[in-house]
């Protein structure tokens, strides 16, 4: 029950973001995230963005493997 | 694809899998996922065959196609006879059997049926359609509560009239403290939903290690993340909750989603395939908001619902029997006609066996 | 669908033709081998990015009479047009079907035309059948050998994701085009290169996975896939990822499936690569020993699975 992608924003209107991923855009809102900026990449579940990717995070998750 | 290719990497996963094998040392573990995409995935992957066998991963109700009950979707079927009425679903919901029909098989006979990717899309139906009424099939665990809260919160806003939602949601701490409690469940461990937790924080998850001494980590969905909590749950000493995600899940939660949810929803007993009913495991929708219920806003007469007594859809769903100690399966219940609903949702335990073998 | 086509099609009318089973029928007349196919388009919406249904019955029909080793020479074009069909919307498509014709450089040499009342059919159907006269000879799924080697044209799934991104309630904008063309030509470069072609196949409705699960049905072989090695766009894949399909299920129109001895692989990929329709060609699999009857997929990742016959069509989930 949660398929979800991370999607980059590429513009922002209003509670909506059009977010991109290999050239595939799509329309997602964004009520539930706060300080969403263009260039952030967030994860899109059924048409919402239900969080933002913490690129630190991410990094860190993947050198603790590397 | 930035953020899903880099956690699938092969020689990550080799490395994951040769430390799993290490930190196990023999030990034998048996570890529970509940969520329909991580069952997915592990087979999508093959990652029961990267993992020694001394580890065992079994899969629990997590996939909310299978723990609906057939009342609702005899419900949903039932709307869809109604005049002027529009079903809008998630692709998920099409082939599930009630008892007498699916959606499927609905839409074939004509009723208005339409997929959707999100409520979103249903609630644009209805500003394009004012003459007719749309029903949205609102099933979900709490990754997908909030939209379509926040879709009852933009009809009401723009005085949409024509919109309203079956519920059908449901909710993950309380059911694994059901499944729990009954005590046929033997697991050491779960790998716990990344996507819920990414709403719902690591909280709710607390008594899992407390009252019942499980080994708890809330979990990514590709490969490299489904085998770093595989592994953190081998090494965690003590039993806890642990995020591997932690990429995306915060401890506290999203609280804005979880206000949506809050706003529309409030917590009901509900019923679950194969489980029966379980106290404030499912979401009503509040009272404010009935203009939007679809359950209390149509009648459909008297529905007679029934279950079929061989299908093991609710054993399988508790991870206590595996697919094929079914009757059912492979024989009647096959992916092109389904009995029950696991062997429907391309995640249902018993789709994915028979798929993947 | 297999099912109903073996027991009641083929259990019923079956001789000895119609039990092989190929995409074109090869039947002796005078003296010479000629195939001959038939296809039913349904397609909606009608329009496409990339093509329309028009183009796609011409093409379908031709490759399938290429991939027989045909020559495609004359097709027959059969109409069933809903009531209220507005003119323009079927100016357009027979333009599309005679701008294909073209391409292919085949003639269209009869047909039919039928209305039928509004709700009885979706807008259009179309039927096509092909007549093509055959030019190499012995392309047979009893050919192939343990070892062969399995190549694709192009990248997968581009037809299937122009249809979804035009279908409502789906909400997506993408660059995809339709893949539907002719493929006669590429084909005929295929057979240039080499005598050790087996069989040849266009992975149409259900894509490589199912086309793939039927070569290897009734076979003394498995099929072995690397899925690194599958051509698959970017923007088809994030689409996949965010509905929840399996490209490997995806339609292609414009791609050809070659298995052919492995010494003459690396030969027949740089001739396909030589034609504007093959630039993406890849070799993506062998022909095993092992486990029979099944097709395998060793993923990004590492791990090895099935892939299975799809059942029923790919619909868009949230889990």
């Amino acid at each position: 029950m949660c398929l979800a992608i991370p999607m980059r924003v590429r513009e922002i209107d209003g509670d909506n973001a059009v977010a991109e991923s290999g050239g595939l855009r799509r329309r997602a809102n964004i009520s539930f995230l706060r300080g969403v900026k263009k260039g952030d990449y967030i994860l899109i579940h059924a048409g919402f963005a239900i969080e933002k990717v913490n690129k630190n995070e991410a990094k860190k998750t993947l050198k603790l493997i590397a | 694809m930035k953020y899903v290719d880099e956690f699938r990497d092969k020689k990550m996963v080799a490395a994951l899998a040769d430390a799993i094998r290490v930190a196990a040392d023999g030990r034998t573990y048996t570890f529970m996922e509940v969520c329909g995409t991580h069952t997915m995935n592990i087979f999508r992957f093959a990652i029961r065959q990267l993992l020694p066998s001394n580890i065992r991963l079994v899969s629990g109700p997590g996939c909310p196609v299978c723990v609906t009950p057939n009342a609702y979707l005899d419900k949903a079927i039932a709307l869809a006879g109604l005049k002027d009425v529009i079903i809008a679903t998630f692709g998920d919901m099409m082939r599930v059997p009630g008892s007498y029909s699916s959606l499927e098989k609905e839409k074939a006979k004509g009723r208005s049926i339409r997929v959707i990717y999100s409520c979103m899309d249903a609630l644009e139906v209805a500003r394009k359609n004012p003459d007719k009424e749309v029903v949205f099939l609102g099933i979900g665990f709490e990754t997908t509560a909030p939209t379509v809260a926040q879709s009852i919160i933009a009809a009401k806003r723009d005085s949409i009239k024509n919109y309203s939602v079956l519920c059908g949601h449901k909710t993950m701490p309380e059911v694994m403290d059901a499944l729990l409690k009954d005590g046929s469940v033997r697991v050491d461990g779960f790998l716990l939903p990344g996507h819920v937790s990414a709403v719902i924080g690591s909280g709710p998850y607390v008594f899992l290690s407390r009252k019942y001494a499980k080994r708890c980590v809330i979990a990514g969905f590709e490969p490299v993340d489904i085998l770093q909590a595989v592994l953190m749950l081998i090494k965690q000493d003590r039993p806890a909750v642990e995020i591997q995600y932690k990429r995306i899940v915060e401890a506290p939660g999203n609280r804005l989603a979880e206000r949506a949810i809050e706003k529309v929803f409030d917590k009901t007993a509900s019923e679950w395939r194969g489980m029966g009913v379980v106290k404030r495991s499912g979401l009503k929708i509040r009272s404010a908001f009935a203009a939007f219920d679809a359950g209390g806003k149509f009648r459909t007469g008297r529905i007679r619902s029934k279950e079929n007594k061989s299908c093991l859809c609710g054993a399988v769903l508790k991870g206590v029997v595996i697919p094929s100690a079914c009757k059912l399966f492979g024989r009647s219940c096959t992916p092109e006609h389904p009995v029950g609903a696991c062997m429907v949702s391309g995640e249902g335990t018993c789709a994915a066996y028979y798929k993947y073998g | 669908m297999h099912e109903l086509i073996d027991e009641l099609f083929i259990g019923s009318l079956g001789g000895k033709t119609l039990k092989e089973k190929k995409d074109s029928a090869v039947i002796r007349l005078g003296g010479e081998s000629y195939a001959f196919t038939t296809d039913s388009y349904v397609v909606s919406p009608l329009f496409f990015p990339g093509g329309d249904i028009g183009r796609l019955a011409v093409s379908g029909t031709v490759n399938d009479l290429a991939v027989c080793g045909a020559k495609p020479l004359y097709i027959s074009l059969g109409l069933v047009m809903e009531e209220g069909l507005p003119k323009k919307t079927l100016e357009k498509i027979v333009v599309s079907i005679g701008a294909a014709s073209k391409e292919a450089g085949v003639e269209i040499v009869t047909g039919d035309t039928k209305v039928v009342e509004r709700g009885a059919c979706d807008k259009i159907f179309i039927n096509t059948s092909g007549i093509g006269k055959i030019v190499y000879k012995g392309l047979e799924i009893g050919r192939i050998k343990h070892g062969d080697v399995v190549m694709v044209s192009g990248p997968i799934g581009d037809h299937a994701i122009s249809v979804l991104s035009k279908r409502e309630g789906l909400g997506f904008a993408s660059n995809i085009k339709s893949d539907a063309v002719p493929l006669n030509g590429l084909i005929s470069r295929i057979v240039k290169a080499s005598a050790g072609i087996r069989f040849m196949r266009d992975p149409t409705r259900g894509g490589l996975g199912t086309t793939l699960n039927e070569i290897v049905r009734d076979g003394s072989f498995g099929i072995a896939i690397d899925e690194e090695a599958v051509p698959v766009r970017g923007t088809v894949r994030s689409a996949c990822e965010l509905l929840g399909y399996d490209p490997l299920y995806l339609a292609c129109e414009g791609r050809v499936i070659v298995i052919a001895a492995r010494e003459d692989a690396g030969r027949i990929v740089r001739a396909m690569k030589k034609d504007s329709l093959g630039r993406g060609s890849a070799v993506i699999g062998c022909i095993t020993k092992e486990h029979k009857g099944r097709v395998y997929l060793r993923t990004k990742s590492g791990g090895k699975r099935i892939i299975d016959m799809l059942a029923g069509e790919q619909l868009p989930r949230i889990c």
